[in-house]
């Protein structure tokens, strides 16, 4: 059988990636310490030439090559683009805190960068094999990040739970696909919406491989119940590591979701076997005890833990309508809420200098008076998480509201309503902190220009994107197709 | 004395039942577990197996090899995480001094 370059093509994206992973690789191998700078400058070029590539490869149509293994269309153009973009601000919001921490090290981007591969992988499976292949290669990457501080004992026991639970997430799912391969004899996607449309296999081996494919996601999500492992590693890992496992690899959980659940399981969405009465009960679990859970919190890295589960809560909602609509508001959803969560942790990384961790929301009372202008920045990211008029946040849970309520589920999309004013609580009580209280610490704020600049845009972006949310929705609903 | 007619093959739902066993006996090894880190790794292991016999039965009876190539894979991941896995117990053990599974309580809450 003759091997067809061209099929090189759609691919090209994640063969640049791994060119710049394997370059930064070696070139740190050959810089002084003080020089640690051009493996960042590579990593950070690198990702913009593979964004760069992914816009010039992206084209209207579905491409599946490689014997169905791996397919190219404009959701997983959009989404990779999204990953790209948010993993971008990640190294550069993580740059002066792992300087001043002494952490600054080549490791941490070709970590990242494998990370990404990993995700840009699972965007673009169209089988279970490269799904398992892209999550294993992001995962594997994550615990030793989690760890990269290796004399906090904090690192090692989050990246110990981390392991132990990601490990077990993976074997629940392994052995969800395991039972779907023998109901349908086939591990490519495509195939498996045929057989399951024929309709002719066995229930029983079939539900009960939903399930477990089921458990196996939310645990990747962090859904609720099993969301153990979330706040205690978004508490453990080094606050730069932080703000990248909770910004880009959501984009990457949720093309898993779209991935397993729609394109190949489509037809087994409502119904006795549906997942959608699974996604149903994990989604009003999660808003509820998320947001419930997250005022009890006096550690921002643990309260905006708890409020990834909230947000991860409402995203199922998306998905779990099963209509254009509702997959379309998911995405929108995922996209705007990486964003937030990068100008989250950005904020919580500017406020950290040397020696100091800004943990506590106590440290962010008098920001106001410290420096205005991030104030300014982390109100406008506080009232996009809690979703207040006019910024993004708000239309990200409108539309998912709106998606539930033409499926005829307006009791899910009251619960969702209830939850998300409860959970306004504690994202107005930083707003409270900052303006209304007085500074303990009167230190000014020693932010590099980069992240000031890439900071006030992120930061802006909730307002603008609030302002003028149809351009970003029209490329989500042209991505998600028919 | 047994004919050998009288012997059935062994059936797939022989084989699915050996796999959920060893499935339930690494999770619940991963739950009930609260002595020894190592002996968590151990469980993961077996999930992992578990899983193989399930892939490899399929696969056999089903008359497709994807399955058996699907179980190299795994086992293939399954080094890489030991690996991985036996680095962040030696980081643990460097800072704890203990890898007792209840000396791992300061995060909480």
């Amino acid at each position: 059988m003759q091997f067809d370059t061209t099929q090189l093509i759609p691919v090209l994206p994640e063969i640049s990636l791994l060119t710049l992973a394997c370059v930064v690789l070696v070139v740190d191998l050959f810089i002084r310490e003080s020089q640690r700078i051009v493996s960042y400058g590579i990593t950070q070029v690198g990702l913009m030439i593979t964004a760069a590539v992914t816009l010039l490869v992206s084209q209207p149509g579905t491409q599946i090559i490689f014997d169905g293994s791996y397919i190219r269309d404009p959701m997983s153009d959009l989404l990779k683009l999204g990953i790209l973009v948010i993993s971008f601000l990640a190294f550069l919001y993580a740059k002066d805190y792992l300087r001043d921490r002494d952490l600054f090290k080549g490791e941490f981007y070709t970590l990242g960068l494998f990370a990404v591969l990993g995700m840009m992988i699972m965007t673009s499976a169209n089988s279970f094999l490269t799904i398992y292949l892209g999550l294993e290669l992001l995962a594997l990457c994550l615990y030793a990040l989690v760890a990269f501080n290796r004399n906090s004992p904090h690192g090692a026991e989050a990246a110990m739970k981390y392991f132990v639970l990601g490990a077990l997430a993976s074997g629940m799912l392994l052995y969800g696909i395991s039972m779907i391969y023998g109901a349908t004899g086939t591990l490519r996607f495509d195939e498996l919406a045929q057989v399951v449309d024929k309709g002719d296999l066995n229930r029983l081996v079939m539900v009960f491989g939903i399930v477990f494919l089921v458990i196996g996601l939310a645990f990747k999500l962090g859904a609720v119940p099993f969301h153990m492992w979330v706040p205690d590693i978004y508490h453990g890992a080094p606050t730069a590591v932080t703000l990248f496992i909770g910004s880009a690899p959501k984009i990457a959980a949720f093309a898993l979701a779209m991935r397993l659940l729609v394109d190949g399981l489509a037809d087994l969405h409502a119904g006795w076997e549906g997942w959608q009465g699974m996604l149903i009960i994990l989604s009003v679990l999660s808003m509820a005890i998320g947001n419930l859970i997250a005022i009890a919190q006096t550690n921002i890295k643990r309260m905006l833990a708890y409020s990834t589960i909230s947000h991860v809560g409402f995203i199922l909602l998306g998905i779990l309508a099963g209509t254009k609509e509702g997959y379309t508001a998911a995405m929108f959803y995922t996209l705007v809420y990486a964003l937030m969560s990068a100008g989250g942790f950005g904020v919580v990384i500017a406020l950290s200098r040397k020696g100091f961790e800004a943990e506590n929301l106590d440290d962010f009372k008098g920001l106001n008076q410290r420096n205005p202008w991030f104030a300014g920045m982390m109100l406008l990211l506080m009232f996009s998480m809690a979703g207040v008029p006019p910024t993004v946040g708000f239309f990200a849970k409108l539309f998912v509201l709106d998606a539930v309520v033409s499926v005829n589920l307006t009791w899910l999309a009251v619960v969702g309503v209830f939850f998300s004013i409860i959970g306004a609580f504690y994202y107005i009580r930083v707003i409270k902190l900052i303006y209304f209280d007085e500074p303990v610490d009167e230190s000014p704020l020693t932010v590099g220009m980069d992240t000031q600049v890439v900071l006030s845009l992120n930061g802006l972006a909730m307002l603008i994107l609030g302002l003028f949310p149809a351009g970003l929705l029209s490329l989500c609903s042209s991505a998600i197709g028919n | 004395m047994l004919k050998r007619d009288d012997v059935d093959m062994i059936a797939l739902s022989d084989y699915l039942i050996l796999g959920a066993i060893l499935f339930a006996i690494s999770i619940a090894g991963i739950f009930i577990n609260r002595k020894n880190v190592i002996v968590l790794l151990m469980c993961v292991e077996l999930m992992l197996l578990a899983v193989n016999i399930n892939f490899v039965a399929f696969s056999h009876f089903l008359g497709d090899t994807a399955g058996q190539v699907f179980v190299f894979f795994i086992l293939t991941v399954a080094a890489a995480e030991a690996a991985i896995g036996l680095a962040i117990l030696v980081v643990l053990f460097r800072s704890k001094r203990s890898i007792n599974v209840e000396d791992m309580d300061v995060l909480r809450g």
